[in-house]
């Protein structure tokens, strides 16, 4: 099987300060990768690296594509990179709004991907759109309110929704669960667990909760001052962490 | 004696517009940024359209300036003494009298020809303005060709009126290439955009021009279910009763009296003077 | 099935002083289909450490661990996260599940991830369920909530959801009553009927007694007993 992504030494400096340095892995279809680290251990650079929203210094990110097969997402045209962050990925923000257009519907956010790839048919956008709001678990009758008289919950919900109607093999997550309640946490979580098995979908979450690492994540990749420090099976890192820092990391929080 | 520069502005900057006017007639649609100058007269006024007639005016001209479709309001009244005092050159209310045509929110009802030239005051040349707030990321939006957001905001018209409300400045593709906002216009206006004349549009706050050369496919966006629809209200002009104008609604008495009236003022003059008659054809005279 | 050899394990503590604890050595097994070993030996003596390591929840210092045909001790995460799928089931003391999923649900889990039809996993899972004698009423709600018993009964069903080839069962019927622990020691003789490789820690003797083939005391695999010093 062909790894859907391969990542190969890709690193990024901010002047002297190191952002990630000689970051490689490989992601298959259907894995659920986390990366944890504290703040500025450099998961988020990577993660904007690796979702080119950020131009590393150097390194290779290879996606396999849909028409293209294997190709180097860092080399690749902008406006290829751009389709393809309409199309075959997600990117799932922290901060809903940043994810979101806060002045458009709800049906809105969720059609802007189907109609950017050529849909026309307004009758077919807003039932793919109502199709979406019933897989998020938002009622359909929300489908014309803005997202600004929805709860953090349901944004961050309607946020999944915008992302993964066109489909997407692969979701950049940054934080997904950050900021909200525990029990809506928890929603979000079976939500996402649902919909990666339900569509096959390749996954990486960039968090410091392990919590959710391991309900979500199959594997773990742990980062610090921008180095991979340790990698594997989230359970054996979290259950058997091998490095000091990780160790350090797992004996800080409460029993997860 | 006339102590300004022929059409106001200095021969430098007719230049500088000139070139910007060319390139946007050599790239259809595509917004053309210009050093806009202060002009006598305030933003919102029609400082973009006023720059690039001075720029194209001869002293061969017969110039003609409408808002809203008519000679005689404010706008138009001022821009055409302005280019009278500027550049002295012949005015006329008669479309097809005229060489260069300023306009605010309408195109003339009578076809434009080859030798004719329309321009157009432009408030907000950015059609993705209003959902991208962005300058950067509209124009990679443009050099990409992403235009998926111009529907959303077409979604949002139909999900929460029922149809496509917007009624005016409604966006167009241009060429197959550009996305263009063609000014406040109605939209009954749209298919003129398809025209023998050439059309300039000059917007002076935002310092952009842009074109439509003749015989360019203009293309008013639309959803296939929804498809676009060059609306006007439902009446024959009471005046002249041309069924084909689009038409202004005149309230004429303080009971609640109205009619509907050509709001291009030469077409329905044109007619009557022909001839043919409306409803209330009796009331103002 | 399930074959270890000179299998060693030790955690290093960077955080104190990088203490070096060795907590096994030399530890060999063999579990062939259809039988049904147990380990034994005092609290502390590397009952666990043995079960997570042939998981691949703890990582081996040294040896291999062959399960179903995979090097668990040196399998990239990929091939181990596949062997968990379709080669290995674990019954742990500890139910941990994402909150709010409903009991039927997680139950079917595993048949879910094997890419099983939806309908096929619920209607196993509801079976299961039944024969555990989980109320019908209770299989819509997430198991969270549940009591200790109730809990330990899930986690059985989950584990027996899929015919696994090899089976670990820390304390399957622990906090069981006298019938429910009969249902569970059923479904053991029955997946050892079917040709699974089964590791088992029994406290309850009589259920050891029932169901283990033959008995594995972990203290011989102690760094000591094989003569390494810790």
């Amino acid at each position: 099987m062909t790894p859907l992504l391969q990542v190969r030494n890709v690193s990024k400096r901010y002047g002297s300060r190191i952002g990630c340095a000689e970051v490689s892995f490989d992601l298959y279809p259907g894995e659920v990768m986390g990366i944890v680290g504290e703040s500025g251990s450099g998961k988020s650079t990577l993660l904007n690296c690796l979702a080119g929203k950020l131009t590393p210094d150097g390194g290779q990110v290879v996606f396999d594509t849909r028409m293209d097969g294997l190709v180097d997402t860092l080399t690749m045209s902008e406006p290829q990179r751009r389709m393809l962050g309409r199309t075959d990925w997600a990117f799932v923000h922290q901060h809903a709004r940043d994810g979101l257009r806060m002045g458009v519907s709800a049906g809105g956010n969720i059609g802007e991907r189907l109609m950017a790839v050529g849909e026309r048919h307004y009758g077919r956008i807003r039932g793919r759109a109502a199709d979406w709001l019933d897989r998020v678990e938002i009622d359909q009758a929300r489908i014309d309110d803005r997202p600004e008289a929805f709860s953090g919950g349901m944004q961050q919900r309607l946020q999944i929704a915008r992302n993964l109607v066109t489909g997407p093999r692969l979701a950049f997550m940054d934080e997904p669960t950050g900021g909200l309640d525990v029990s809506v946490q928890a929603r979000l979580l079976d939500l996402l667990r649902g919909l990666v098995r339900e569509m096959g979908l390749s996954a990486l979450i960039v968090t410091h909760d392990l919590a959710v690492v391991r309900l979500l994540a199959d594997r773990l990749m742990v980062m610090k001052g921008g180095h991979v420090v340790e990698a594997g099976l989230t359970d054996q890192v979290l259950d058997d962490p091998q490095h000091a820092y990780t160790q350090l990391l797992v004996s800080s929080v409460l029993q997860v | 004696m006339n102590a300004y520069n022929f059409a106001y502005l200095d021969e430098q900057t007719k230049r500088m517009i000139r070139r910007a006017i060319l390139k946007g007639l050599a790239v259809p649609g595509y917004q053309v940024p210009f050093a806009s100058r202060e002009m006598p007269m305030p933003y919102g006024w029609g400082t973009g359209g006023v720059q690039v007639s001075a720029a194209i005016l001869t002293p061969e001209d017969r110039f003609k300036v409408i808002d809203q479709g008519a000679d005689d309001t404010t706008n138009a009244v001022s821009i055409r003494k302005f280019f009278e005092r500027t550049a002295g050159v012949a005015v006329t209310e008669r479309t097809i009298e005229a060489s260069v045509i300023q306009t605010r929110h309408r195109i003339p009802e009578t076809p434009l020809r080859a030798d004719q030239i329309l321009v157009y005051q432009v408030p907000i040349p950015e059609p993705l303005r209003f959902l991208e707030p962005r300058e950067t990321e509209t124009r990679k939006m443009h050099s990409l060709q992403e235009y998926g957001l111009m529907h959303v905001k077409l979604y949002e018209d139909i999900s929460r009126h029922g149809a496509i409300a917007t009624s005016y400045a409604y966006p167009v593709r241009v060429a197959g290439r550009y996305v263009m906002d063609p000014s406040p216009i109605p939209k009954f206006d749209n298919p003129k955009l398809e025209s023998e004349a050439i059309q300039l549009f000059g917007a002076g706050r935002e310092q952009r021009i842009y074109a439509v050369p003749p015989h360019t496919r203009v293309v008013s966006l639309d959803f296939e279910d929804h498809p676009f629809e060059p609306t006007k209200a439902e009446h024959d002009c009471d005046l002249c009763g041309a069924a084909d104008s689009y038409l202004d609604e005149v309230i004429i008495d303080d009971a609640g009296g109205r009619m509907f009236v050509c709001s291009d003022a030469d077409f329905c003059r044109g007619r009557r003077e022909a001839g043919q008659s409306g409803a209330k054809a009796g009331a103002l005279s | 099935m399930i074959e270890l050899s000179d299998v060693s394990k030790s955690f290093t503590l960077h955080n104190q002083g990088g203490a070096r604890i060795e907590v096994m050595s030399g530890a060999s097994l063999s579990v062939g289909p259809g039988e049904c070993v147990a380990l034994t030996g005092a609290s502390g003596a590397g009952k666990s450490t043995l079960m997570r390591l042939i998981y691949g929840n703890y990582l081996a210092a040294s040896g291999q661990i062959i399960v179903g045909g995979v090097d668990v001790a040196a399998a990239r995460p990929r091939e181990i996260l596949r062997m968990r799928r379709e080669t290995l089931g674990y019954v742990s003391q500890f139910l941990r599940v994402v909150p709010r999923v409903p009991t039927l649900d997680v139950v079917a889990e595993p048949l879910l991830a094997l890419d099983r039809p939806a309908d096929e996993a619920r209607d196993r899972a509801a079976h299961l369920l039944a024969m555990l004698n989980i109320p019908k009423r209770l299989w819509s709600l997430s198991p969270t909530t549940f009591s200790g018993g109730e809990q330990q009964r899930v986690n059985i069903a989950r584990g027996f959801a899929h015919d696994y080839p090899a089976l670990l069962l820390d304390e399957p019927t622990a906090s069981l009553d006298i019938a429910n622990r009969d249902v569970v020691l059923g479904l053991i003789e029955a997946a050892k009927a079917r040709g699974a490789a089964i590791v088992g820690i029994f406290h309850d003797a009589d259920a050891r007694e029932r169901v283990c083939d033959r008995e594995i005391d972990v203290a011989a695999f102690s760094p000591c007993a094989s003569g390494v010093a810790a």
